[in-house]
């Protein structure tokens, strides 16, 4: 609306010197051609590396029509893929939630020695290679590894088995939750926070009634992503997973093997669960990012108004 | 800052909002101590509720993964390598439906496959197999050599080395053959794009690359220099290496990469009958390796598992004319091809073999001398170039 404004008012001023209208534009707009090139090159590149693919993927998985389509999934490996990923991402999501919001809040909220430290710790899986990820812990538990030996005394399994897959996951998707809340936290400041204090509430009562209310979309937010990446996790589960079938298998790892069996209708059936998933995380992270921005307005707004 | 240690070291614990209320000053601090200590307290809380959680979600699983070894139905971890999916699909099977009528017991097969390097490894690490069917004896050996689960003597405890069927590397070119590919020696021509997965990882790689060597010292005026010079030719026609054999074949097969793929024979036939006829022919070169893919059961596990009795009946039911057969319909060379259907057998082409023992005085010293950190292959391949 507003640049409208100026641009007819630039246009008026101009003419009125007796400039000749058709070749002016300001300076800080691009001529029409390098804007519609711009434009069709990112649409260009959008529709070729992500939409076709996307496309590729249901379109493959349907090639035989709906009947194999369905069937992919009846099947008892895909069925204990499908239950694996389910229970990974269920015990690495909350976990993180939890750790994510006790770390955000420790780290928005208080100054303490070491600080930067664990903001650097946070970021560490995001920054090292997801191979890396499940190697650490063959290291750490495989028969050869620190603890390997010991865990194999009292007969428990933790790399090649369930616990493995998981603590690869949360392993990977640790900072999701913790990367979202932390600048949401530090914006809102410890006011109301203490407010409350003052009021008589618990450590408790001001978890829930203050704190968690004011960062609830953030925290939905980096919950769907960590979910997304539990789910998708492709690398470090390979690692810890000894690639059992009906056992150790979560989605994408199974459907690489499925790929890999030459059964292409089946793999791009289940990988088509998966492209889903991110359909749905696509679309419930702009709902919720819609809400973080109206919310963040709010808690400015008194403050923009002062000033 | 003064006031607050005092209180910190305050003797009477009173309520948090009592405290704050008589020292109004602490407002001077940026972060009000008060705050700190209910907030800390909490997130140490939350933090450990963390630890909780994942710790119970660890301790809950092994549950579902021990307690197989039940008398009435049992489980066997079957870890073998890439190219022997669907032999054993079929196999298990065929074993499972024969033990029952046998001993009335339910038994499920799981498999595991993957490079045959990297199966050994994850053995190695703990992967808890009972029996292994991997793809070179060397990767066995490596399992005894490293561990303590099997013993050092375990190839001479099953006939033929332990090798219920045989195969050996074969050529797989597009079409019509457009590059002339007929022999090992055409590989190294400039020009000719060759796909194998990585020798560091992949048994069949290694077999691959013996086999170039092995042709080449064994030609008229052959020797070590000759077989390097062409094995260094070849590597640097390739592309890309995968960690195992199935990625190889993909990558050739799927992605369209490469004028040639280097390949076990059972995995070349399955390409071409899964992939089509019209788009990929074989080609058998005037010789080749003997490869002998041994089985073995794991003692330790086996033991630890109660699966002894039932992973050396799995084994041995490879050998019984059921096992042949299937090895043969598998496009796996039988041991003993009188079981096999004439007709599966007629689709092996006659080709001269050379062993790994003849040209290389066995599997220890051929990885020493060509596979080892620092040994030949490291010198002559340097990946892209």
């Amino acid at each position: 609306m507003s640049s409208g404004v100026t641009n007819t008012t630039a246009h008026t001023a101009l003419t009125a010197r007796g400039l000749p209208a058709k070749r002016l534009r300001l300076a800080t707009e691009e001529p029409d051609w390098v804007r519609w090139s711009l434009i069709a090159i990112s649409i260009g590149f959008l529709t070729l590396f992500l939409l076709v693919p996307l496309l590729a993927v249901f379109a493959e998985a349907l090639r035989k029509g709906l009947g194999p389509y369905f069937a992919s999934f009846a099947d008892p490996t895909a069925l204990s893929a499908i239950r694996l990923t389910l229970l990974t991402a269920g015990i690495a999501v909350p976990a993180n939630l939890v750790f994510g919001l006790a770390a955000a809040w420790a780290i928005a909220k208080f100054e303490f020695f070491g600080k930067s430290i664990l903001i650097t710790l946070i970021d560490l899986p995001f920054a090292i290679s997801p191979v890396i990820s499940g190697l650490i812990y063959v290291l750490l538990f495989g028969m050869r590894g620190w603890l390997g030996p010991w865990l194999s005394g009292h007969n428990v399994q933790i790399i090649f088995a369930v616990p493995g897959l998981v603590l690869a996951t949360v392993f990977v998707t640790f900072p999701f939750v913790a990367r979202e809340l932390i600048p949401l936290m530090q914006e809102q400041g410890t006011e109301e926070e203490q407010a409350a204090a003052v009021l008589g509430a618990s450590g408790w009562q001001i978890l829930w009634r203050v704190t968690l209310p004011n960062v609830k979309w953030a925290l939905l937010y980096g919950v769907i992503l960590c979910n997304a990446r539990a789910m998708g996790e492709f690398g470090a589960v390979s690692v810890v997973s000894g690639h059992i079938r009906g056992k150790t298998n979560t989605i994408p790892l199974h459907v690489e093997i499925l790929y890999n069996e030459y059964n292409f209708v089946a793999a791009f059936a289940v990988a088509s669960l998966l492209a889903l998933l991110a359909i749905v995380t696509l679309a419930a992270k702009n709902v919720v990012e819609s809400r973080i921005r109206r919310e963040l307005q709010q808690t400015l707004e008194p403050s923009t108004a002062e000033a | 800052m003064q006031n607050s240690r005092q209180e910190k070291s305050g003797p009477a614990p009173r309520r948090y909002s009592e405290r704050f209320l008589e020292i109004p000053h602490i407002f001077a601090e940026p972060i009000p101590f008060m705050c700190r200590l209910v907030v800390w307290r909490s997130a140490l809380g939350v933090g450990l509720l963390a630890a909780l959680s994942v710790l119970v979600g660890c301790n809950g699983a092994p549950a579902k993964t021990a307690g197989t070894g039940s008398a009435s139905a049992v489980t066997l971890l079957n870890v073998s390598y890439d190219p022997t999916r669907e032999l054993y699909a079929e196999f298990n099977e065929g074993f499972t439906k024969q033990w029952r009528e046998q001993s009335g017991q339910v038994v499920t097969i799981e498999q595991s496959h993957g490079g045959a390097g990297k199966q050994a490894r994850a053995v190695i690490d703990g992967l808890k197999a009972d029996v292994l069917t991997l793809a070179l004896s060397y990767d066995i050996d490596m399992i005894a050599e490293q561990s303590d689960l099997l013993p050092k003597d375990w190839q001479s405890r099953l006939p033929n080395n332990s090798s219920p069927y045989t195969t050996t590397i074969v050529f797989l070119v597009r079409r019509g053959n457009p590059k002339g590919i007929r022999d090992w020696g055409d590989l190294a021509k400039p020009g000719v794009q060759v796909i194998t997965p990585n020798p560091k990882t992949s048994g069949g790689a290694r077999l691959n690359y013996l086999a170039a060597w092995g042709w080449a010292e064994r030609q008229p005026n052959g020797g070590q220099a000759t077989a390097r010079k062409l094995v260094t030719a070849i590597y640097k026609n390739v592309p890309v290496l995968d960690s195992g054999a199935r990625g190889s074949t993909t990558t050739f097969v799927q992605r369209g990469i490469g004028d040639v793929l280097l390949t076990w024979e059972n995995e070349a036939f399955l390409a071409v009958n899964e992939l089509g006829r019209d788009k990929l022919e074989i080609i058998v070169p005037s010789s080749s390796i003997l490869a002998e893919p041994p089985v073995t059961v794991v003692d330790k596990n086996a033991k630890a598992h109660g699966t002894r009795e039932i992973a050396q009946a799995y084994l041995e039911y490879l050998y019984s004319p059921f096992g042949q057969r299937l090895a043969a319909k598998h496009y796996y060379r039988p041991t003993s091809p009188e079981h096999a259907d004439p007709d599966d057998l007629k689709r092996f082409s006659k080709i001269e073999f050379f062993t790994v023992d003849e040209v290389f005085g066995g599997w220890r010293q051929a990885q020493k001398t060509h596979f080892d950190d620092g040994a030949i292959f490291d010198s002559i391949y340097t990946p892209g170039g």
